[in-house]
């Protein structure tokens, strides 16, 4: 009904614009009309029959040009009409996923998939969605209550993110609603950042501060006039501005990884290339601490998808901390394997050390934030209680994991496993 | 994901069943969170809505059994549709503790005040952030029917229980170092053993998931790595 009614009105709507471009030509045909009446004396019966005639003509379809331009504007509209749904959300950079009455995925695009891992068509958007307010929307929209509604989301785990997710039907009766969601992680990120930094920093930044400023006092009394001592004091104040250095240096590379932790890299890495350079760099370190690198990588190209800076640093820490930590045992083992059985197939890359081991308590804790195993042992190797915790987070932004393996007296062992995909 | 009945209804009760355990998983998840969240910002507004929230998880645990019971009586399911409509009340029974175990992390809240290490907190959180890792995958294979990733699930128990143990260590320290701790710590303990409980809930119902899935009982070699048992802290007797 509605279309027929809508052919009428588009019928109408086309005969008005023939009339109104030839308006032209119909006021000057009306004018020898009128001309000729006033001459000829002819009748009105006449006259009003030429105006017929006039209106009528102009009314006609128009001319070979005229009606290619209106053919090419119908099929314009019955391309947009047979526009796929599919392209037109694959063209949308947002998560975008279409679905039925009852909650049924019809449909998802690429944004979608990469987004929330594990949606299939036909998969149940209720179950993959259960935090409440989600729900709720669900609800609200498929029950027809509300037409379009809009809500805020967060996925804590396994990288905190939050969208604005807009819920609305599809057309008219078409029995499909579609779902948009609008990342605003980065915001809430930055607010949440600036807190955690203040909050660590201070806390962290404390001691030294109190030490040189403990430092300063005793130059500036008892000690003024003892030469020995100052120079003694001076360089434990240096020590501990290196420290402080250390610190917030540290804070910042972990900030700007907790600013973007979801963002997965899209380049290839030659594994072997890097750990080789971290590897170099570090060379003089081992060699100070008495170490010995030892090498044991898998023959040819090694390649994984990640962003080389990223996976330097977290090799650097992880041979930072063995050659550190497990100087007792005069070597570390860098060792790189292909896994290809099991579900997860990828390239283990393990560091190990010879040294005093770690405790079983501690393993489980140690890439927390500031967790130091011995506080004491730590600041001696300058260390800030933030390497593991940086390594973590690249991880997690890589997809991949950290397994670690020891035993107090022997050791231990880092092993990283880099997913191939 | 289920196979079409000719009775439409039929399909649309075991739909609904599955619908309503999602909603609970959810509902769960964000009381947990809250929780934990309560606990380590000293929030009692919050801890107040967490004990509030229970009343929703218990009303759907019945609404569960009533349907599933109506269900079984007149339909009389068999193989999958049987092993779906058991399973999901065993599911969400196992949700339901998961609520209460929640709830009673957010009871706690006010027995803790916030003078506590700042470290102690850090640890619950991770232990927390483990436990509900491990909650959402579980629910997510509910929802994928992926049974294959559920032997993730069973390894992450492994490192919850590591977790667990580390902090009860710790906690144990922080209370021979003062005994002005112990009131507050003891508290903690409580909430530390209900996350890991959390924990141990997600790994049932991944196995009812896989019972449900394949028919077979998952293997029965489930790790056991809680060593709170043994800990013993230097300086003080063991019981004898």
């Amino acid at each position: 009904m509605a279309e027929t009614g809508a052919e009428q009105d588009s019928k109408g709507q086309a005969l008005a614009a023939r009339l109104w471009r030839n308006r032209w030509l119909l006021g000057a045909g009306l004018v020898a009309v009128l001309v000729a009446y006033s001459f000829a004396g002819a009748s009105t019966l006449v006259l009003l029959l030429a105006l017929a005639l006039l209106v009528s003509a102009a009314m006609l379809p128009a001319d070979a040009e005229r009606q290619s331009a209106d053919a090419a504007a119908a099929i314009e509209a019955s391309g947009l009409q047979r526009l796929s749904g599919e392209y037109l959300a694959a063209a949308v950079a947002d998560p975008l996923i279409i679905l039925d009455h009852s909650a049924t995925i019809v449909h998802a695009n690429a944004a979608a998939f990469a987004a929330f891992g594990g949606l299939a068509p036909g998969m149940s958007l209720s179950l993959k969605f259960r935090a409440p307010e989600m729900q709720a929307l669900l609800d609200g929209i498929l029950s027809g209550q509300v037409a379009a509604d809009a809500v805020d989301y967060t996925e804590k785990l396994p990288v905190e993110r939050t969208y604005r997710v807009s819920a609305s039907t599809v057309g008219h009766a078409t029995g499909l609603y579609v779902l948009v969601f609008k990342d605003q992680s980065e915001t809430r990120r930055i607010d949440r950042m600036r807190a955690d930094f203040i909050a660590n920093a201070s806390h962290e930044l404390r001691t030294p501060l109190a030490s040189i400023a403990g430092f300063i006092e005793t130059l500036r009394g008892p000690a003024r006039n003892d030469p020995a001592a100052r120079d003694q004091f001076l360089q434990i104040m240096q020590n501990q501005t290196g420290r402080m250095a250390r610190l917030i240096d540290d804070l910042l590379s972990l900030s700007r990884l907790e600013m973007k932790p979801y963002l997965r890299p899209g380049t290839e890495v030659d594994l072997r290339q890097t750990i080789d350079s971290v590897i170099d760099s570090l060379g003089p370190l081992a060699a100070e601490n008495g170490i010995v690198i030892e090498r044991d990588f898998i023959d040819g190209s090694v390649s994984v998808p990640g962003d080389r800076d990223e996976l330097f640093q977290v090799f650097e820490n992880l041979l930072e901390n063995a050659c550190k930590y497990g100087q007792s045992g005069g070597r570390v083992t860098v060792s790189m394997a292909r896994v290809e059985d099991g579900q997860d197939p990828g390239i283990d890359v393990t560091i190990r050390d010879y040294g005093p081991g770690i405790a079983e308590e501690h393993i489980p804790r140690i890439t927390e934030r500031f967790y130091r195993v011995d506080v004491e042992n730590s600041r001696t190797h300058k260390g800030t209680g933030l390497g593991l915790s940086i390594v973590k987070h690249i991880l997690t932004r890589h997809n991949a994991r950290l397994s670690i393996k020891s035993e107090v007296g022997k050791g231990a062992a880092f092993t990283v496993h880099l997913p191939a995909r | 994901m289920q196979s079409v009945h000719t009775v439409s209804a039929y399909d649309e009760e075991l739909k609904f069943l599955s619908k309503r355990i999602a909603a609970m998983g959810g509902h769960a998840e964000r009381m947990v969170e809250q929780a934990v969240a309560a606990l380590v910002n000293v929030d009692h507004g919050l801890a107040q809505k967490v004990i509030q929230d229970d009343v929703v998880l218990d009303e759907g645990q019945r609404e569960i059994d009533d349907k599933a019971i109506v269900i079984i009586a007149r339909r009389q399911p068999m193989a999958t549709d049987l092993r779906e409509i058991v399973g999901a009340i065993r599911i969400s029974a196992d949700i339901e503790r998961v609520g209460d175990l929640g709830k009673n992390v957010a009871k706690r809240v006010a027995s803790v005040d916030g003078r506590q290490p700042n470290r102690l907190f850090r640890g619950i959180e991770a232990l927390a952030n483990l436990a509900l890792t491990q909650l959402k995958e579980v629910l997510d294979v509910y929802a994928s029917r992926s049974v294959e990733r559920i032997g993730f699930v069973r390894d992450r128990d492994d490192q919850i229980d590591a977790m667990y143990t580390s902090l009860f260590r710790e906690l144990l320290t922080y209370m021979m170092e003062d005994p002005r701790n112990i009131t507050p710590c003891t508290h903690l303990l409580f909430c530390a053993k209900n996350i890991e409980r959390i924990g141990d809930h997600a790994t049932n119902i991944a196995e009812t998931i896989y019972y449900i899935v394949t028919g077979d009982q998952m293997p029965a070699d489930r790790p056991k790595g809680d060593k709170t048992d043994k800990v013993v802290l230097p300086g003080a007797v063991p019981a004898k």
